[in-house]
């Protein structure tokens, strides 16, 4: 996360900074994450607000409670769906990518 | 008057109030609040052998069908077909002779090779020596269905009130006593499932229904994985067991909505409400071994109930000779959302004195007593099923 001037973060307040920085992917973009930041985090960092999509209506979803009880965040995190994004770290080369519906469309019969 | 509201009393209503009579429920909870929520909504004929039961589900999935083009589709009826797995060609040879004896009652069986098993269901274990198809087993979403079928009923409703006794005249039934009122009745059903055996100590008779604890596990939302009701051979002798102890077969079936079902077990621990762990965990082993792709799925739930138990398998259905005005329809263990509207069918007949297209003999209520019950489990005069499944 890019620090604009005049805004003050916790982490300016108390001279912090990150331990490591790295990539991870979204939907083919590359971007960037602190060691700490949730998935959730690195992707509303980068201005992406929405990373799944409603299994009736295909709606947009992203992050509710930001604190992993709504269960409305899931995306898919290196092939794995169902991952609420405020909870899972993000890690170098992680690749997310956006899930639609059950993010299981592969095992229908 | 009609106490409890859960699918059996829903159906009571329902074809009491086509029958012509006004029609009260109470229920101390809300509509579905008991087993009728805790259940999975199966409608089989496929896990009961020839007999009395298996009759009544037969009349109760015609009578279903009519109810799915009356209701609204809420009810996510679907006649799905169900699918029994044999492991071994002992097992298939045993199933092969009850299911013979099915096919006399009326029942659709189908035997299925171990090829076609994989292509009913895809996901299915390789492994199993064959299997049996029942195109009449369905399913629907029960708490929706009794809420409906209710509400189509046209019954007056007084629900959070809790039956505290029987108004009597001369020793007959005329109404019931509530926290809050005293509804009158010239006729009262016991439709109280797992509570029914204190709803008929209030009215001074026994009925021995007995609790028998059932989880489901509930997995994350799937397309469809799992085409009908998958259940492996062992689950028919859970059913007819009278065992106290933990018994688990698995039971797997997918839901309109995407969740995976996965039942059942069976134990007589009273109405303990606690978490069974070891409960949970054989389900689990036993899904993910009759369908592999479970494995890497994730439950996101667990949920339980009491199956009402009478002690020869067969519900409670028709007139208490021991008090006039007094009827029960409860004891349908597993089977209640299945037999529910057959129930109904009964009950109605009863109350006007109409004929039924079946024989309401062996569900009479009045059939235990201490010196009238067997010890092998059976009825007085050896109509139970246990013995013949």
């Amino acid at each position: 996360m890019s620090q604009s001037p005049g805004t003050r973060s916790p982490r300016a307040l108390v001279g912090g900074a990150p331990v490591a920085t790295y990539t991870m992917r979204f939907d083919g973009r590359e971007l960037s994450a602190q060691a700490g930041q949730s998935i959730a985090a690195v992707l509303w960092g980068a201005g992406i607000l929405a990373w799944r999509t409603t299994r009736e209506t295909g709606a947009p979803r992203g992050a509710f409670c930001g604190i992993g009880s709504c269960y409305d965040c899931l995306v898919t995190v290196n092939g794995r769906p169902n991952q609420r994004a405020c909870l899972v770290p993000a890690l170098p080369g992680d690749t997310v990518t956006t899930q639609e519906g059950t993010g299981r469309a592969d095992l229908a019969v | 008057m009609i106490i409890g509201a859960g699918v059996v009393g829903a159906a009571c209503a329902y074809y009491a109030g086509r029958a012509g009579l006004t029609v009260a429920v109470v229920d101390r909870g809300p509509v579905a609040g008991g087993t009728t929520g805790a259940g999975e909504g199966n409608l089989l004929v496929s896990d009961k052998g020839a007999g009395a039961e298996l009759d009544l589900a037969l009349w109760s999935a015609g009578l279903w069908r009519e109810l799915a083009e009356v209701l609204p589709e809420r009810i996510e009826y679907e006649a799905k077909g169900g699918l029994v797995v044999a492991p071994d060609e002992t097992t298939l040879k045993a199933l092969r002779t009850f299911a013979d004896g099915q096919r006399a009652a009326g029942v659709h069986a189908v035997e299925v090779g171990a090829g076609e098993l994989r292509e009913l269901e895809p996901h299915l274990a390789p492994g199993p020596a064959g299997g049996f198809h029942y195109p009449q087993d369905s399913q629907v979403q029960p708490a929706q269905a009794a809420a409906r079928l209710l509400a189509a009923s046209g019954a007056e409703v007084y629900l959070g009130e809790e039956v505290t006794g029987f108004l009597l005249e001369r020793g007959a039934v005329r109404g019931v006593r509530t926290g809050r009122r005293e509804l009158r009745a010239p006729a009262v059903v016991n439709a109280a499932g797992t509570w029914g055996g204190r709803i008929a100590e209030l009215a001074g008779v026994e009925l021995p229904v007995l609790p028998r604890r059932g989880f489901v596990l509930v997995t994350e939302p799937l397309p469809r994985v799992v085409r009908h009701k998958v259940y492996a051979a062992d689950y028919i002798a859970d059913v007819a067991s009278g065992s106290a102890a933990l018994q688990s077969s698995a039971v797997v079936e997918g839901t309109p909505s995407g969740p995976v079902l996965i039942g059942a077990t069976r134990e007589r621990v009273g109405f303990d409400r606690s978490l069974s762990v070891e409960a949970l965990r054989r389900l689990a082993v036993q899904a993910a071994a009759l369908f592999p792709v479970l494995a890497d799925v994730r439950v996101l739930r667990a949920y339980h109930g009491f199956r009402p138990y009478l002690p020869d398998h067969l519900p409670a259905i028709g007139a208490d000779p021991r008090v006039p005005g007094l009827l029960h329809a409860c004891g349908h263990e597993g089977a209640g959302i299945g037999l529910a509207p057959a129930t109904g069918q009964l009950i109605a007949a009863a109350l006007t004195c109409a004929e039924t297209p079946l024989d309401p003999h062996p569900f009479r209520p009045d059939r235990f007593g201490p010196d009238r019950f067997g010890p092998d489990g059976s009825g007085p005069d050896g109509s139970g099923t246990a013995a013949t499944r």
